[in-house]
């Protein structure tokens, strides 16, 4: 089974990478750029076939590692 | 004064660490691995600066889910004293012993210099051989040294003087809401802070202003 978790800094918590990115797209000429928030994205190939466990394994690993969940939100995709 | 230094793979401070408080206590540290699942019985606990396991996924991340962490944090538990600076730091914020977290500094330049820091609270074992007030010179070095925490986090600290040391005088190198440089936890025997007090002990450094910051710690010791 593959999941993919995305990790993106909550609203509110300055992103200066993001900033400079925002910055650097307005130099190279793209207009009309509102805001740009940089994140994370894990790719985790699962063993077994029960979705649910997978789910509530991902929680889990978001919880105590993949994610600082002080200043960063996660979403757990499963396909 | 009993203390022991946590090294990871990574940790660039920790021989700097060690000199500095056997210079300053007359007393030699103990060395720990971060896989050892035991600590020796001391009075001080210290996370050294580096960038251990390079810094991947998060400063501080993978160190602070290293077996030896669970054992540092027993020792807070017990009211054993536990600093960590810069890398420290971080590891302490990623395990949860502090609050916040700390981020890409402001201008996103990693930031090598000498900042003067203000003592604002002296009643820590921390910070005790200070004025109150007093203002400082100590070094930093640090890519990730943003101190973020939400806004209640934020006034519990503040209104609970939890807040030790600030960036003074203008010098706040990395954006760190209300010139936060070091935090204490709730009970007081757990310390973060970015600069590096270790790496102006002695005249060949240029100066020994951080010298104070090592005999708060005896003198917190010697009291209690």
């Amino acid at each position: 089974m593959k999941a993919r978790v995305t990790v993106t800094l909550k609203n509110g918590v300055l992103d200066p990478q993001g900033k400079a990115i925002e910055g650097a797209l307005g130099a190279l000429g793209f207009g009309g750029v509102g805001g740009v928030r940089q994140g994370k994205v894990f790719d985790i190939e699962l063993e077994g076939a029960d979705k649910e466990k997978a789910r509530a394994d991902l929680e889990a690993m978001c919880e105590k590692l993949l994610a600082n969940t002080v200043i960063e939100n996660y979403a757990i995709e499963l396909s | 004064m009993k203390s022991a230094v946590v090294v990871f793979p990574g940790s660039n401070r920790d021989r700097d660490m060690l000199h500095a408080l056997e210079l300053v206590t007359g007393e030699k540290p103990a060395t720990v691995w971060h896989q050892d699942t035991e600590l020796p019985d001391v009075d001080l606990v210290v996370l050294p600066g580096g960038f251990s396991y390079g810094d991947y996924l998060r400063c501080g991340a993978i160190a602070g889910r290293s077996p030896v962490m669970s054992e540092v944090a027993k020792m807070a538990e017990r009211g054993r004293l536990v600093l960590g600076v810069c890398n420290g730091f971080q590891i302490l914020t990623e395990t949860g012993l502090l609050p916040g977290a700390l981020m890409r500094n402001a201008d996103l330049k990693f930031v090598c210099r000498e900042v003067k820091l203000q003592t604002v609270n002296t009643q820590t074992p921390f910070s005790g051989a200070f004025e109150n007030g007093q203002v400082w010179r100590c070094p930093v070095a640090h890519h990730d040294g943003n101190y973020f925490a939400d806004a209640d986090t934020l006034a519990q600290l503040e209104d609970g003087g939890r807040v030790v040391f600030r960036y003074a005088e203008g010098t706040n190198p990395n954006g760190s809401i209300n010139d936060i440089a070091g935090i204490v936890n709730a009970a007081g025997n757990v310390l973060g802070m970015m600069p590096h007090p270790e790496n102006l002990v002695e005249p060949i450094q240029g100066g020994t202003d951080g010298r104070r910051f090592f005999e708060s710690l005896i003198q917190a010791l010697e009291t209690a």
